[in-house]
């Protein structure tokens, strides 16, 4: 029990956001206010609105004319609201371009992902065999390594090897939306690993075993008995992936020389220039980059917290 | 790493015999994998091996490799072996200064965010904790930031809160002046020609909006999972609140203290994403702009250099990596 056993049930009352089950906790639901109380309220809720301001102003100045933040700055009352900051920005930023290319390395991303480290947990954890306790340690910590240590020798690589001009507008892997792919399925693979190994490890051992003697091939065991029992981990893990993925700048940015060509989150280090001079229309930029992941977020928060809470080994 | 020549002899005989609950049932029937469950089983461990040591191990030995020559990245066939020249170079030579300020950086980042965000996102955690009316709200509110990539918090930050004339920050402190937060390289102290720049110190707030949620959410996974009644009892006892902190719940949060610790490390040597959107300002490169720019981009043509510096960051992290992973897994075969 001492290492991270968190709570991923995704029952109401499995993740760290759910009311607080009968079993937790003092009396505390029914206490009258006491002053202490209070003076903490007032503290979480002032902390919480100072946390909140970057993005509400961020919002707030999207749909407001430049001239008139600057003249009034950004903690004003607004004269006139539109969207024509927004309509600017999608002008210049081509975010639906944008939206596109980063859906094309985002789903096999993460589906390929996800499906692979299935595949090595299941056979790590579920059997005992002389390298298993190595593979899972392999996989683990090369999840922990700085992407950097990999750039020279991947890059001299992929600027080496051909590929046909409908795959890679460069004639290269380097510059193609495949090399980001697999750059992604290669490093993420291993904090999926990681985490679906210690998930599949809790499942009763019995299952495999009732399986064999009902001679259930290897398959069979894998894809209708055991991963159906893991699917609370792999909706965890695939909204917290969405997100990592989603907001990867590096590989993109280092992979990805032609700027226009870059999902959306590495497509950032070339939007700022553009606007640097409105505010406001790099407030509405921002804006179109954090909608998608923060719609995913508050849609799937469940599942987001407790993929962070179970697997909870990287940044 | 040849999945191919190992045949591995697969026995669930053995793991359940050393389930403690299964022990009286267990049988000892070694079953072994037959014809197709066995290619099944290979191409299962074989495929994602493969491409992880083709993306992560296999570039890692090679860059420590490259480390040792001088590259320019054009043919292979004129990578040039030259001992230590580039660690000289960089520890030692022309780009001494750069390194250590990198390293400082690094450094900086790594203590900030342990006595900054963690310490919050621990405190927060705590007072969250508490049973209070409203603390889902409260807890989205400072979550929300930890969805979003460093690279769009230093966008946003930027330009709401670090704009020269119009941002938050300068509307804030600013006095009425334009504030150059992230221009501004002048050092708040300083160690002989190095030290902490003011525009990091910018940075690292910035970073701190995200990571104090990240820490929160993870201790507060951690209290939950503390029996009340042990807290119930501490009070019963007579201890005042800092006493059923210190005595009572923080023992219980080590295996949060572990991976937060490791978290951090990593995290803090990692770092790329707000700097490089702010276009490196000078005096906030880290380690990790220093091999980038060395390897890729205009005028990077030096692979050796670049390699050294990357090799500097893996070592300094390897030995974590490790002592935390072994840990780990050591632990579980040892409860499994």
């Amino acid at each position: 029990m001492s290492d991270m056993k968190f709570d991923f049930d995704t029952s109401p009352s499995g993740s760290a956001f759910s009311e607080p089950s009968d079993n937790v906790h003092f009396e505390a639901t029914k206490t009258p206010l006491r002053p202490a109380r209070v003076v903490l309220h007032v503290f979480l809720a002032s902390l919480g609105i100072l946390w909140m301001v970057p993005l509400v102003i961020s919002l707030y100045s999207s749909f407001r004319p430049f001239a008139e933040t600057s003249r009034k700055g950004f903690l004003s009352a607004p004269e006139s609201l539109g969207l024509a900051n927004y309509r600017e920005a999608l002008d210049r930023g081509d975010f639906i371009d944008k939206y596109w290319n980063t859906a094309l390395i985002l789903i096999p991303s993460l589906v390929l992902t996800i499906f692979l480290a299935s595949l090595i947990a299941f056979a790590a954890s579920r059997y005992s065999w002389r390298f298993n306790i190595f593979f899972l340690v392999l996989f683990t910590a090369g999840n922990l390594l700085p992407q950097q240590i990999m750039v020279a020798p991947l890059f001299q690589a992929a600027r080496r090897i051909p590929l046909p001009e409908i795959m890679s507008n460069s004639e290269k892997l380097n510059g193609s939306n495949w090399m980001i792919i697999l750059l992604h399925v290669g490093f993420q693979m291993g904090f999926c690993t990681f985490v679906l190994s210690n998930y599949m490890k809790l499942l009763p051992k019995e299952l495999n075993e009732a399986a064999m003697v009902d001679g259930a091939s290897l398959w069979t065991q894998y894809w209708t008995i055991i991963m159906p029992l893991t699917r609370p981990a792999l909706a965890a893990l695939a909204t917290l992936e969405f997100a990592w993925i989603y907001n990867d700048f590096f590989w993109a940015v280092i992979f990805e020389q032609r700027g226009d060509d870059r999902p959306i989150t590495s497509a950032l280090s070339n939007l700022g220039g553009e606007f640097v001079t409105d505010t406001n229309v790099v407030s509405a930029a921002s804006i179109f980059v954090i909608i998608p992941v923060l719609a995913v977020y508050f849609a799937l928060q469940k599942h987001f917290i407790a993929g962070l809470t179970l697997g909870a080994n990287k940044g | 790493m040849s999945t191919g020549d190992d045949q591995p002899t697969i026995s669930t005989a053995e793991t359940v015999a050393s389930s403690a609950l299964d022990a009286g049932k267990a049988k000892k029937k070694r079953s072994q994998f037959t014809g197709n469950d066995r290619k099944v089983f290979l191409a299962m461990v074989g495929i994602p091996t493969f491409i992880h040591v083709a993306i992560v191990w296999i570039p890692t030995l090679l860059s420590i490799l490259l480390s040792f020559t001088k590259w320019r990245g054009n043919d292979i066939s004129e990578i040039e072996v030259t001992g230590v020249e580039n660690y000289d170079v960089v520890l030692l030579g022309a780009f001494q200064g750069d390194t250590i300020q990198a390293i400082l950086n690094n450094l900086w980042l790594l203590l900030f965010l342990f006595f900054g965000p963690t310490l919050l996102g621990m405190g927060l955690a705590y007072l969250l904790d508490k049973n209070l009316k409203g603390t889902r709200i409260y807890q989205s509110l400072f979550y929300t930031p930890v969805v979003l990539s460093l690279a769009v918090v230093g966008f946003i930050w930027q330009n709401i809160m670090y704009d020269q004339n119009y941002g938050l920050a300068t509307w804030a402190f600013g006095g009425g002046d334009r504030v150059d937060w992230l221009g501004n390289q002048e050092f708040i102290f300083s160690i002989g020609n190095y030290g902490l720049s003011k525009n990091f110190l910018a940075i690292l707030m910035a970073m701190a909006w995200r990571h104090t949620g990240y820490i929160m959410v993870l201790y507060l996974a951690g209290m939950k999972s503390v029996d009340a009644a042990l807290r119930e009892s501490a009070s019963l006892d007579g201890c005042n609140e800092w006493q059923t902190f210190r005595h009572v719940l923080f023992p219980t949060l080590k295996p949060i203290n572990v991976i937060v610790v490791v978290i951090t490390v990593i995290e803090a040597l990692r770092a790329y994403d707000i700097i490089a959107i702010l276009n490196e300002p000078r005096n906030t490169e880290l380690l990790s702009h220093l091999t980038t720019n060395a390897l890729i981009g205009e005028g990077a043509d030096n692979i050796g250099r670049g390699s050294a510096y990357a090799t500097l960051l893996f070592l300094l992290c390897i030995g974590f990596v490790l002592w935390y992973v072994t840990n780990h897994y050591k632990k579980q075969e040892n409860t499994v």
